[in-house]
């Protein structure tokens, strides 16, 4: 028994089977990913006034990322084009590329969200204030606003803990290194701040650098302590529920193009044009992932 | 054909052969609506005699579920439970798997003179996903805390804060039975748009291929937000997130803690819905399919209408898309939005009364066969009519109000599934069994599973549109005793529920004991024609014209014994030769030859047996 039209293509749909069924899951792929913008607008647009947060993530690091994998994007059609050519080689070459690249995108990934899981948010019972707090300017448009949750890095604790851990390890205090701004200043306030600083020029560094001395709470007046990890509040939820979904399909596709590569590589010998149309198909899969990530990135990152 | 046989594992437990997956999946399936119907039988028990042990089965039930069921009585917790999976089983386990994984799995590929699906090998990872989906379902009951509780909709914050992990279980078994029909509905659509036997253009595909493609569709675009829903309350369970925790939770008079907020459970409903929605036309499509085909066949005369039932089809596969948040009129949403779902929900209703109406005209002036399933066939148009006609007023927000989360919605969809698509799907097995085992069904056994199944179905489903207008909410595990006129707090309490009302659920609880009696026989029917019915005089004994006809009985791996070209419309029963396709000859080939654009030119049924004329004149020479 032969199933027809698995390499060769049928006349009036000018395609094999493998790549109409490609474009199909993508469309399933592409409701998908496509649900989960919707949740994040849908969650967003909910928002209470001023509670979404800006400039938590890493613009810099985001950006190379997107670059990283469009490079990949490159070397995977490069690496087709070969197999069309008939140079397996240059396909090689190219495919290892892209498979560093894939390596160097969940690299750079896992270490951003391992920086964030060591971020911490203190809410505190009652707030501080800029006045009498000079470290926490930053976290205040002005500083007769009340500061009533504190974000940075605290001195000498791991990952993942939360106040219940804290209360149970017996520490009395905790001394936390406030960022610069907090998230709740707007992106265009936290711009100003950053003009304003730039303008103080050398003495705005000590300023600043004064500033971003520790401050010392106590525990008991701690309210909630959260890493920035999912259930610190809906934008890291959908922070990681996308980005990691979207890292498990930069995987999968990474583990499909090295299968092709090495082990299913037997494939070239016996049909070649099969064994290139799995690179187109697979192929088809990674340019979809890499476009999700460019509109990630800004939606994310950026707005 | 592979030179050697395969060994028993391979060809009947991990087979490729789209065939034996379809069985596979019947065979699942079925005795997973039994399992559903096990559920509401014990449901419909507590309705009745609210607080009574169960009988015959209540030690079981104990000594299976513990603490739930504690003196064989249904808890309250436990009637949640039952109800929560008597729903869950019977659409994403029972009857989607039924229509969708084993007729279009079985039947597609025949009728369109493939030799397999385009992907047997997914196939194969399409059954298996279904079928540990399943189990985690099923394992899911006997957790600490038993089977998910918050009903097959699942909203949060209820599912996310009742205190089982049969929640947790449940949205796993989700995601494998939504990656299942994944890949279900991408091998369909690429058999159908791939695989198609020469000359079998689009307009001779059998209507059940069409209800099939068009619910491939459907499966493959509304369940991934459905998924992604899925997932968003995986993290709120497991990571703690609040994805559909809004801010100032109150629970049980405390304010919920350890929770960031900021969610709405408005989320769910609208990712469930769009689901939900398109998910009654996965349901519904198929049974229309399969009816098409046994009409057609027992009224020997071609279907009135094709072009318009296909249009249709696709009309409401398009429109189911757009129509989810009827379901949603009760949480608060603007009138705007409101007045759009309501003119889109009306819409659809018209290439469903098309579909209907077609299938009607269908009968006029066929010489009719009373066959068994022609019978049940003929028992979906008007059972199906009730289901649609009781679900206008549902459309309408003025309405809706009154009728939301009531009885009366239960009588509705239940018209439209149970005698509705379960009818279908009985007809379909009568139908086409001969094909598949090689051995009729008794027609005696027949006719008592129909008439009896038909009239116990409206002895249940008739009664709970009366409890719906009187008021009685759908998910009370009492019954609605606490607010029954019989309660001893609600004595002379305007509004409370009459006798009459409370009187119906015993009549439903008898009936639905009847309709399981009424359904042994179809068991042992089934089982017992298998292995020991009456043989198959013919390939064709129903003398049908669709391809899966021109196979041997019951049809090898591979399918077709020679090459096959079309020439027909699937049901040009007026033809003297009228089945859809035949083998090249060099004459018929010739005779095709010459008069092939005439035919596609003129579709209409006049042309085609003109043109067979033509060709029988051919033929001789």
């Amino acid at each position: 028994m032969k199933i027809p039209y698995t390499t060769e293509i049928r006349e009036d749909t000018g395609l094999y089977n493998a790549k109409v069924g490609m474009w199909l899951f993508l469309a399933s792929e592409a409701m998908l990913f496509g649900a989960l913008f919707s949740a994040y607008v849908f969650l967003r647009i909910g928002a209470w006034e001023g509670e979404w947060p800006h400039g938590l993530l890493n613009i810099p690091i985001g950006a190379f990322n997107t670059l990283v994998l469009i490079t990949s994007s490159l070397t995977v059609a490069m690496s087709w084009t070969s197999l069309k050519m008939g140079d397996l080689q240059r396909y090689r070459r190219f495919q290892f590329v892209t498979l560093i690249c894939a390596a160097a995108f969940l690299g750079i990934k896992g270490w951003e969200y391992f920086d964030k899981f060591s971020h911490y948010e203190i809410w505190l019972n009652d707030p501080l204030t800029s006045k009498e707090y000079p470290q926490l300017a930053g976290h205040s448009a002005d500083g007769d606003q009340p500061v009533s949750s504190v974000i940075g890095h605290i001195e000498g604790i791991g990952p993942f803990q939360t106040l219940a851990s804290l209360q149970e390890s017996g520490a009395s205090a905790v001394e936390i290194h406030p960022d610069a701004f907090h998230y709740r200043l707007s992106a265009r306030q936290q711009a100003e701040r950053r003009k304003a600083e730039r303008s103080l020029g050398a003495e705005g560094a000590r300023e600043a650098a004064e500033e971003h001395a520790s401050v010392r709470i106590d525990v008991s007046r701690i309210a909630r302590m959260s890493a920035f990890v999912p259930r610190h509040g809906t934008f890291f939820a959908t922070y990681f529920t996308l980005t990691g979904l979207h890292a498990l399909h930069v995987l999968g596709g990474a583990l499909m193009f090295a299968f092709i590569l090495w082990p299913g590589a037997r494939m070239w010998r016996d049909d070649p044009e099969r064994y290139t149309n799995s690179v187109e198909v697979t192929g088809l899969f990674w340019h979809f992932v890499d476009l999700v990530w460019i509109f990630l990135f800004p939606v994310i990152y950026l707005l | 054909m592979s030179s050697h046989e395969p060994g028993f594992i391979r060809k009947y437990i991990f087979s490729t052969d789209h065939k034996v997956i379809g069985i596979q999946y019947a065979l699942t399936s079925l005795a997973f609506l039994f399992v559903g119907l096990m559920l509401m039988l014990m449901m419909r028990w507590q309705l009745a005699n609210p607080g009574q042990p169960v009988p015959v089965v209540g030690g079981a039930l104990e000594s299976l579920l513990g603490e739930p069921a504690g003196e064989g009585k249904i808890s309250a917790d436990l009637y949640n439970s039952f109800g929560a999976m008597h729903g869950t089983i019977m659409i994403f386990l029972g009857v989607v798997p039924l229509v969708f994984g084993a007729f279009a799995n079985y039947l597609v590929p025949l009728q369109v003179g493939a030799a397999d699906m385009a992907f047997p090998k997914l196939n194969m990872l399409s059954y298996f996903l279904y079928l540990i989906g399943g189990i985690i379902m099923l394992v899911s009951f006997f957790v600490p805390g038993g089977a998910a509780q918050a009903g097959w909709t699942s909203y949060p914050p209820l599912a996310t804060i009742i205190p089982t992990d049969g929640q947790i279980y449940w949205l796993v078994a989700m995601v494998f039975l939504i990656t299942s029909s994944l890949l279900g509905s991408i091998n369909i659509i690429v058999t159908v748009i791939q695989l198609r036997v020469p000359g079998l253009a689009w307009m001779r595909l059998p209507f059940f291929v069409w209800s099939e493609f068009v619910t491939a569709f459907l499966l493959l675009l509304a369940f991934p937000p459905m998924e992604a829903g899925a997932v968003l309350q995986l993290m709120d369970r497991l990571a703690g997130t609040s994805f559909y925790m809004p801010h100032g939770l109150i629970l049980s008079g405390q304010p919920a803690t350890g929770l960031s907020g900021g969610g709405s459970p408005l989320l769910w409903q609208h990712l469930f819905w769009f689901l939900g929605h398109p998910e009654v036309y996965v349901l519904i499509l198929p049974a229309m399919g399969i009816v098409t085909e046994v009409i057609a066949n027992n009224t020997r005369k071609p279907i009135w209408g094709y072009r318009a039932l296909v249009g249709s089809a696709l009309a409401i596969g398009f429109l189911s898309m757009v129509v989810w948040a009827h379901h949603m009129y009760v949480t608060g949403m603007g009138t705007g939005i409101s007045m759009f779902f309501q003119t889109t929900t009306t819409i659809i209703s018209i290439p469903s009364v098309i579909i209907m109406t077609c299938l009607m005209l269908s009968l006029w002036g066929g010489s009719i066969r009373f066959s068994v399933p022609m019978m049940f066939a003929i028992a979906f148009l008007p059972m199906f009519g009730i289901g649609g006609l009781t679900g206008l007023p549902l459309a309408f927000t003025m309405s809706d109000v009154a009728l939301h989360d009531s009885y009366y919605i239960i009588g509705h969809f239940h018209y439209v599934v149970a005698p509705g698509t379960i009818f279908a799907v009985f007809a379909g097995i009568y139908y086409w069994f001969p094909k598949v085992t090689g051995r009729h069904m008794n027609q005696s056994l027949g006719y008592l599973h129909f008439w009896g199944s038909l009239v116990c179905m409206n002895l249940i489903f008739f009664p709970m549109l009366f409890q719906g207008l009187g008021g009685m909410g759908r998910r009370m595990s009492d019954g609605g005793y606490i607010y029954s006129a019989a309660h001893p707090s609600n004595e002379g309490a305007i509004g409370s529920l009459s006798d009459a009302v409370m009187q119906l659920n015993g009549v439903i609880a008898w009936s639905a004991l009847a309709l399981a009696a009424f359904q042994l026989p179809f068991i042992f029917n089934f089982f017992y024609s298998a292995f020991a019915g009456r043989r198959v005089e013919s390939d064709n004994p129903w003398q049908a014209t669709t391809l899966e006809w021109q196979t041997p009985t019951p049809p090898p791996h591979g399918n077709f014994a020679q090459e096959m070209f079309v020439y027909r419309e699937p049901y040009a029963y007026s033809l003297c030769h009228s089945a859809q396709a035949e083998t090249p000859t060099p004459e018929s080939s010739a005779a095709v030859g010459e008069f092939v654009d005439f035919e596609t030119q003129n579709q209409s049924i006049a042309a085609a047996a003109t043109d067979e004329l033509l060709v029988n004149q051919v033929s001789p020479a």
